[in-house]
């Protein structure tokens, strides 16, 4: 599987690295959807001249990145980060195809499938080709591209998170404690992923998750000691690399407080741009908590299955985050190929894609009409966020209703049937 | 008799000797009239006010006022200001048409001030200054704050007095945006000794004012030296107010100006508190450009703006000037044409870009010097809705790439400070410079933007202070007898003088959200995250059921009633 994972490579480099050396890219790198207050290269090239000057980065509100981006070295392995992203995602997969196929197998041989099932189960043969096709899906999807193009540091973060990603599957806690700590050292919303990181180590150590169990507490604080411990590490050589805490505000106060309401593809800045000033720290506070808050509910309900339960994080994170970017979108979208089998449950799927496609295509188009023709409103613009935003949501409960719903019918038939003997119906009550 | 002399003059000794010591004031008026080589006329007035005390003096609170407004003076102490301009200009001046002024000003109003080094908290003096500006002079100067309020490090320096030169006393402000009227007029009017009843002030009638290219007024509040060795100081007061009328508008398309055509007023006497007050004409091009009358025997000569200039004096104080109908009027009748010297430092600034997202702001330096390169030195203050970005700044001079000596950027903080931009640009001679920085609009809260959000916002007026080459020795020794105009910028070396030029000020577009939509969009962005929170509750709380359809009502109703009898119920 090596070489078409090459090829595959090297055909999204090629193309990356047309459209970079076209003059597309420039017009790409100023797009407000595909980069952020936060992610974007040209403040980063801003804060490392202000740096020139003498001045702090952080004194002025144009710099929002951590500090240890500033080292150079890191933003050259942006180009380089979304075949990171690609062979991490790839490799994840496999181990994680693997996994899946050998409960499966177990679960079989203990006859724990009822009989009409069977063919909801997955066989090797179906699988072997998803680890390729998520690493297409990341590679070759267009919203990834514009990232790359646009040199945006969304890359960097897809990029750390998928080997977070890789690390928990292949069982390193350390590792995989470092790289989430460095995944919320560069924006916040990666904390919620402590939680299906940790649900997948005791899944894979056989600690049952007991709140009564001495075992589970104290992995999960050995967990949580690597993690706040990285944490603090490099938070604190951030410290020494500016000589000052100043990044504090300028980067976590910012990503918490919104203050700045350019335009992107979320739902945050029209919201506050229009926001009573006297509700604005309540609903700041709603609309952070809510980031946050489906973290716990969805870990105790998916506690069997922590890497969809990782899906569904990022997918939660890209969608109701303080700045997206479609990088972030693009980053849960190459899951998708790893959940195919839930197709024949998926309901909307059709008008989704639809949405979704429609509203990618109309994204450029209501901008210029608002910010160069002059002939349409901030409206215009808006309401397709919130359509944007809306297909994102559908599409994201969609697969998790086809996901409890093959659950059931693993457990309980496919095949069901009312008490009076014909085809039942399933509803969620 | 000598006995009754003698009573006379032991009298006076005796009731001064009574009097305490009252500090001496001087005050001193003059009007400078300047033809300009279009057709327009230029009218500068200045009021001078010079006098012996210390605001700042610990414990001695001065409350014997009399040609120094007591306005004023109590706001000199109460904010330990060692130094204050403030001025209001309509128009905005044409360097290239006109020259330069002899007091410059940008449009709007513009307020800089140094604090006393024993000042603690500079901000706070600051606002409430400018809150009791405001009500003295009638404008709104309450709209100065923090997000338009800068610390020029290099630009501002003190023009009076004053070895300190630690920036963080120093506060500048400006407001593209304020309207000068008759409002402003009047409380400016009311500072001068004699008010507008008597002297040059009777002049300033608001009609034929405010129907001019340019009008500008000005205080500038400043301690200076008395003498060469400086052994005693003085504050100075100076107003200044300049016009400039139109030929066409004010003139009628007629080459012939005369006081009661400019102000339809003429002068009948001297102000009696001033010690000195007299009308200078400018006719260094005489006899070709125009033909003046009365004539008078007085010529003066002064060195102002690096150049030598020849004036007519006319003196106030001497009752012959007035004639036999006991009033002055002016009449100069245009000649002929001629080429006016071309000023030698001019600057430009617009805005280039479309769209409502970026956008670059030029500003164009020119150095018509045929010879000599000298520094000059550009302060911006761009407010921070307009993020830019230091890395695009481009100085070009000539086609070829100019890096200046110094900069000093301090980046602006969101709804804190604005941004300030000070650079020493080295432009060579007779050439074009052009510096170049792109920047961002920034999308504001609803409740931030101005009520007519599509006028656009204003960028204040770059600031271009020089050193320029000077064709004629300046004088630097200190005499009192300089007349006004030429004395208002301390001169420290002859072979260059003092300009500071300020560009246009900017209007710039900034996207607007729509303002109708508060409720819309709260409604509808909580409804999106409604539906998110639903789906996921649902799908979170609920667990899949076989569909069994619920019996029809009358068979529920007879199940109820079977049970409550004890029979069994029907399926």
């Amino acid at each position: 599987m090596a070489a078409p994972l090459t090829l595959l490579l090297i055909v999204a480099v090629t193309i990356r690295a047309v459209l970079f050396r076209s003059s597309w890219a420039e017009l790409i790198s100023e797009r407000v959807e595909v980069v952020s207050p936060l992610n974007a290269w040209k403040r980063v090239v801003e804060g490392l001249a202000l740096l020139d000057l003498g001045v702090s980065p952080y004194s002025g509100d144009v710099f929002h990145e951590v500090s240890l981006s500033l080292i150079h070295f890191l933003f050259k392995s942006i180009l380089g980060s979304d075949g990171i992203t690609a062979v991490a995602l790839y490799l994840s997969i496999q181990t994680y195809n693997k996994n899946v196929f050998r409960k499966q197998k177990y679960a079989l041989e203990s006859d724990r499938y009822p009989a009409d099932c069977l063919e909801l189960l997955r066989s090797p043969k179906e699988m072997f080709y998803i680890p390729l096709k998520v690493a297409m899906f990341y590679l070759l999807n267009p919203f990834t591209i514009l990232s790359c193009v646009a040199k945006s540091t969304c890359g960097l973060n897809n990029a750390i998170i998928a080997l977070f990603i890789l690390c928990t599957l292949k069982g390193s806690a350390l590792l995989s404690g470092i790289l989430l700590a460095l995944a919320t050292y560069q924006s916040i919303y990666p904390l919620t992923l402590f939680a299906p990181a940790l649900l997948f180590f005791l899944q894979r150590l056989y600690i049952p998750v007991n709140l009564r169990r001495s075992s589970f507490w104290f992995f999960t604080l050995q967990y949580a000691f690597i993690y706040v411990g990285s944490l603090v590490v490099i938070t604190g050589l951030s410290f020494f690399l500016l000589g000052s805490w100043d990044f504090i505000p300028s980067v976590y106060g910012f990503i918490f407080s919104v203050p700045d309401l350019t335009p992107n593809i979320g739902l945050f800045w029209y919201f506050f741009a229009e926001m009573f000033e006297h509700f604005r720290l309540f609903f700041i506070c709603v609309f952070q908590i809510n980031v946050f808050f489906y973290t716990i509910p969805l870990s105790i309900k998916l506690k069997e299955h922590p890497v969809f339960l990782i899906f569904m994080q990022i997918a939660i994170i890209s969608i109701f985050k303080s700045y997206p970017t479609v990088g972030d979108v693009a980053l849960y979208m190459a899951f998708l190929p790893a959940w195919s089998h839930l197709y024949r449950f998926l309901r909307n799927i059709f008008l989704v894609s639809c949405v979704l496609l429609a509203c990618s295509a109309l994204f450029p188009v209501l901008w210029h009409l608002w910010i160069y023709a002059g002939s349409a409103n901030s409206n215009f613009y808006y309401a397709i966020t919130l359509l944007f935003n809306f297909g994102q949501i559908l599409l994201v409960s969609d697969y998790f209703y086809a996901y409890l719903r093959r659950e059931h019918h693993l457990t309980h038939g496919l095949y069901l049937k009312k008490k009076d003997g014909t085809e039942a119906t399933l509803v969620l009550k | 008799c000598w006995g009754k002399q003698n009573l006379k003059s032991l009298l006076k000794l005796i009731v001064i000797a009574l009097t305490p010591a009252a500090a001496r004031d001087e005050f001193q008026e003059e009007l400078v009239i300047r033809p300009l080589h279009s057709g327009d006329i230029y009218a500068s007035f200045q009021f001078r006010t010079l006098w012996d005390t210390d605001f700042l003096q610990e414990g001695q609170k001065v409350s014997h006022y009399r040609l120094f407004p007591k306005s004023l003076g109590q706001v000199l102490s109460k904010f330990s200001v060692r130094e204050l301009h403030i001025s209001f200009t309509q128009g905005f001046w044409r360097t290239m048409q006109w020259g330069q002024p002899f007091i410059p000003s940008p449009p709007g109003a513009e307020l800089w001030v140094w604090f006393h080094d024993t000042v603690s908290d500079v901000d706070g003096n600051w606002k409430e200054l400018t809150n009791v500006l405001s009500g003295i002079f009638c404008a709104s100067l309450n709209f100065i704050d923090l997000t338009n309020t800068v610390q020029p490090s290099a630009s501002f320096k003190p023009l009076g007095l004053g070895n300190a030169t630690d920036h963080r006393f120093l506060r500048y402000a400006t407001l593209p945006r304020e309207i000068v009227c008759t409002e402003n007029l009047t409380p400016w009017k009311k500072l001068l000794p004699c008010g507008s009843k008597a002297g040059l002030a009777v002049l300033m009638k608001s009609e034929k004012l405010f129907h001019s290219s340019f009008h500008s007024q000005a205080v500038h509040i400043r301690p200076i030296c008395q003498d060469e060795q400086c052994s005693s100081k003085a504050w100075e007061l100076r107003q200044t107010l300049n016009v400039v009328f139109d030929l066409h508008t004010s003139g009628q398309g007629k080459k012939e100006w005369s006081l009661f055509k400019m102000f339809s007023r003429t002068l009948t006497e001297a102000c009696p508190l001033a010690s000195s007050s007299k009308v200078y004409v400018d006719i260094t091009d005489n006899p070709e450009l125009f033909e003046l009358s009365p004539a008078t025997p007085l010529l003066g000569q002064a060195v102002v703006l690096g150049d030598r200039r020849t004036y007519s004096v006319y003196d106030l104080s001497r009752a012959e000037t007035f004639g036999q109908l006991r009033s002055f009027n002016l009449l100069l009748r245009w000649k002929g044409d001629s080429d006016m010297l071309r000023p030698l430092l001019h600057a430009e600034r617009y805005v280039a870009g479309f769209g409502l997202q970026t956008g670059e702001i030029h500003t164009v330096i020119y150095n018509n010097h045929p010879y000599r390169a000298f520094p000059v030195l550009l302060m911006d203050s761009v407010p921070w809705y307009l993020q830019l970005y230091i890395h695009t700044l481009t100085v070009t001079s000539k086609s070829r790439d100019n890096k200046p000596s110094y900069i000093h950027y301090q980046p602006a903080k969101d709804r804190h400070r604005p941004h300030l931009l000070e650079m020493l640009i080295q432009l060579p001679p007779h050439s074009m410079t052009e510096v170049t920085v792109q920047f961002e609009r920034a999308l504001l809260k609803w409740t931030e933007y101005t009520p007519d959000p599509n006028h656009g916002f204003y960028v204040g007026s770059s600031v271009v202070s020089a050193l320029v080459p000077s064709m004629v020795a300046m004088r630097t020794n200190f005499t009192q007898d300089q007349p006004l105009f030429s004395s208002f910028v301390p001169v420290k070396e002859e072979s260059s003088y003092f300009v500071r030029v300020y560009t246009e000020p900017l209007l710039v577009n900034l996207p607007t959200p729509d303002f109708s939509m508060p409720y819309n969009v709260i409604c509808l962005t909580c409804t999106v995250v409604a539906v998110g929170y639903g789906s996921f509750y649902n799908l979170l709380t609920r667990t899949f059921q076989v569909d069994e359809p619920s019996p029809p009502l009358s068979k529920r109703l007879a199940n109820l009633i079977r049970r409550m009898r004890g029979v069994p119920l029907l399926t």
